[in-house]
């Protein structure tokens, strides 16, 4: 019994059915084995031709210069810098369930940590493309980085909250990568000693790092993803709360404040979850993974979504209430003539009710556990979440201090949706072939918690809920 | 890295092997490894093991990467380069807080996981024996080394009488050395050794 340790049966198992340590082995495996199915080849064929649409846009952007995107006189950002915010917040749950979670020590991440690790990367890789490629002469992107060069040296400036992007955007990039594909070794090898072809035993082999599985490796496998836990936990809320800084520490009437860092990453954590829902509800249907993402790993998000939810809601609350507080005739034009009002009032109002109205329906018990409402809303609440960026970047711009240079009504060209949807393209190419060649869910960790939140584990609990408290701390007392 | 024997006892249960591990030691067996397909807590300790220290590595690269940040940056904006950026002050360490932080996780990050990879002699194209291909699936697998002083057929009964689910022999190497999994090409070659008498 020593490492049954008890668990009431109130709470939900994180592994339905009953499952052996070689089952979940089997039907986490057996995906990856199989050959690819017509509709994978269909969804995978859709996002390499998306993403081979963002390839000639960016070949019109690079060739004719940015020009060729509406940006004007005074919305000098537009969408490229919303769609990098965009991508930037789904970035953040994958490190948010692996990292807080994992020191929050909540179970049920097991479940979901890997696909949503893997759709940070991608997501970040996403968000990386926009401010490189809107430099305009994009093959000058290596000037931000701080090498002695030729021209004095001449530094780049450290105090810009630009630079600290570059910095913090990489940083976040290497260590999710980092954090990702030490916890995959291992479920690798498993892949690497099950493979039959010789091409799988040639990939996995060179993936997995030779990894055996020695009880000392382990020790440090734990100690490395504990250390790297607790780096990222900071991180993740360090670098959405220097993309607020690009636009916090400017002295634009809209940008301005100081709530910013808070309420960007409580917004990041909302589209991430939402992004989570949307790939994972697919996933475990198409993958058969029902067993390991259960409803109430749904339901758990959808918390996380609705109590993110509302802190945004509060926080676009905040800034109105500031608006009018701070009494600058500046600041309260902007918010209340030109946002939420004018010609871009839709897309504020477009926000609010995606991203504060509708997801407060995740208070019903029922609606928080239906899958087809939850995938409706986690694609709502990204809509909602792309819109708030916009609103943020665009209507701060379009009116500035001076009337005479008020742009005219700024939309998108064609070249600018068409890099937007090449990022959908790179993002969905990248996990099609994660989810066909990489083990979704987390097999070690999942065997890990097996016998602790299993279903057939849980049901063992039967004669210890029988017995007396005095009963239970005895035999608990000698069970080691 | 060399070439050596072992009996290979493998456990389907924690339940069992906590125990095993015990007997095994309390029996003057030198287990070789213990190859789990997951962590289980308090394994390191049942066997012996030392506490790793990996978490001190990574705290000194850590601070490695503060110190790089400040300095670098201090050394930028005072000596090499001094601008006047708005009249701000040359050394302004709040607007340094945010590339020093994210240089601190970045080299404890990256750090750490080198280290990790060269303890544990992970890296692409490294090649290992393994004992048993269910050892990442769903088994527990104990090799012991038999040397001449112990008698396999000793090690083997006493497996299964700890409640080993397989017991065999098996030759292994121990080290690693450069090679594929879709290729068995061995580090080593068996040669018959000629005796000068």
């Amino acid at each position: 019994m020593s490492l049954l340790r008890y668990e009431s049966q109130v709470r939900e198992p994180l592994v339905d059915g009953h499952k052996t340590y070689h089952d979940v082995t089997e039907d986490i495996c057996k995906p990856v084995e199989a050959a690819p199915s017509r509709l994978w080849w269909i969804g995978f064929l859709i996002s390499v031709a998306l993403l081979l649409f963002g390839v000639v846009s960016l070949y019109m952007e690079v060739v004719y210069g940015t020009g060729m995107w509406n940006l004007n006189k005074t919305v000098g950002w537009g969408w490229d810098i919303t769609n990098f915010v965009w991508w930037v917040g789904i970035g953040h749950a994958g490190t948010l369930i692996s990292a807080i979670l994992l020191l929050f020590r909540q179970g049920w991440r097991t479940g979901v940590n890997r696909a949503a690790e893997a759709m940070t990367i991608f997501a970040v890789i996403c968000a990386g493309q926009f401010p490189i490629w809107h430099m305009g002469r994009v093959w000058m992107a290596f000037f931000v980085m701080p090498y002695p060069n030729t021209r004095g040296p001449l530094w780049v400036n450290f105090n810009s909250p630009l630079l600290w992007d570059v910095f913090a955007i990489s940083t976040y990039f290497t260590v999710s990568l980092l954090f990702w594909y030490s916890g995959l070794l291992p479920d690798l090898a498993t892949l690497r000693d099950r493979a039959k072809k010789k091409w799988a035993k040639l990939f996995y082999g060179v993936a997995s790092f030779g990894w055996t599985g020695s009880t000392k490796h382990w020790q440090r496998h734990e100690s490395l993803s504990l250390v790297l836990a607790g780096l990222s936990t900071p991180l993740v809320l360090s670098v959405h709360t220097i993309v607020s800084f690009d636009f916090a520490t400017s002295v634009i009437p809209g940008w301005h404040t100081t709530i910013f860092p808070p309420y960007f990453v409580a917004g990041a954590i909302f589209s991430g979850f939402a992004m989570v829902q949307t790939l994972m509800l697919v996933t475990r249907k198409v993958m058969q993974l029902e067993d390991y993402i259960t409803i109430s790993h749904i339901e758990n998000m959808n918390k996380v979504i609705v109590l993110t939810g509302s802190i945004v809601g509060c926080a676009y609350l905040t800034e109105l209430f500031m608006a009018w507080y701070s009494a600058v005739k500046f600041e309260q034009d902007i918010f209340f003539k030109y946002r939420i009002a004018g010609p871009y009032g839709w897309a504020y109002w477009l926000m609010m009710t995606c991203n504060v109205i509708t997801p407060q329906l995740f208070w019903v018990k029922k609606l928080r556990r239906n899958i087809a409402f939850t995938f409706l809303m986690s694609v709502v609440v990204n809509i909602g979440m792309w819109f708030e960026r916009f609103v943020i970047i665009v209507t701060s711009l379009y009116r500035d201090y001076l009337p005479s240079s008020w742009s005219v009504y700024y939309r998108p060209s064609i070249w600018e949706v068409g890099f937007y949807l090449g990022s959908f393209g790179l993002f969905f190419t990248c996990y099609f072939l994660f989810s066909k060649y990489f083990p979704v869910i987390a097999i070690a960790e999942i065997k890990h918690i097996l016998k602790k939140h299993g279903e057939s584990y849980k049901e063992n609990m039967d004669p210890l809920e029988e017995q007396t408290v005095e009963e239970f701390a005895h035999d608990q007392l000698h069970a080691h | 890295m060399s070439v050596k024997k072992f009996v290979v006892g493998c456990f389907d249960d924690e339940k069992v092997l906590f125990p095993a591990v015990k007997n095994t030691r309390k029996a003057g067996y030198k287990i070789h490894d213990l190859y789990t397909p997951f962590p289980i807590h308090g394994l390191d300790h049942a066997m012996g093991l030392r506490d790793t220290s990996l978490h001190t590595a990574g705290f000194i690269y850590g601070l490695t990467g503060t110190t790089t940040a400040l300095t670098f940056m201090s050394w930028v904006f005072t000596k090499d380069w001094p601008m006047n950026i708005g009249g701000k002050p040359h050394l302004p360490i709040p607007a340094f807080i945010p590339i020093v932080f994210e240089l601190t996780v970045l080299c404890a990050a990256v750090g750490m996981v080198l280290t990790f990879c060269y303890l544990c002699q992970l890296s692409p194209f490294i090649r290992k024996d393994h004992f048993h291909l269910r050892s990442t699936d769903d088994l527990f697998v104990m090799p012991i080394e038999i040397t001449e002083k112990t008698n396999a057929e000793e090690v083997k009964a006493f497996f299964i009488n700890a409640g080993a689910v397989e017991v065999f022999e098996k030759e292994a190497e121990t080290g690693w050395w450069l090679g594929r999994y879709d290729t068995n090409r061995k580090a080593f070659e068996k040669k018959e050794q000629t005796v000068i008498a």
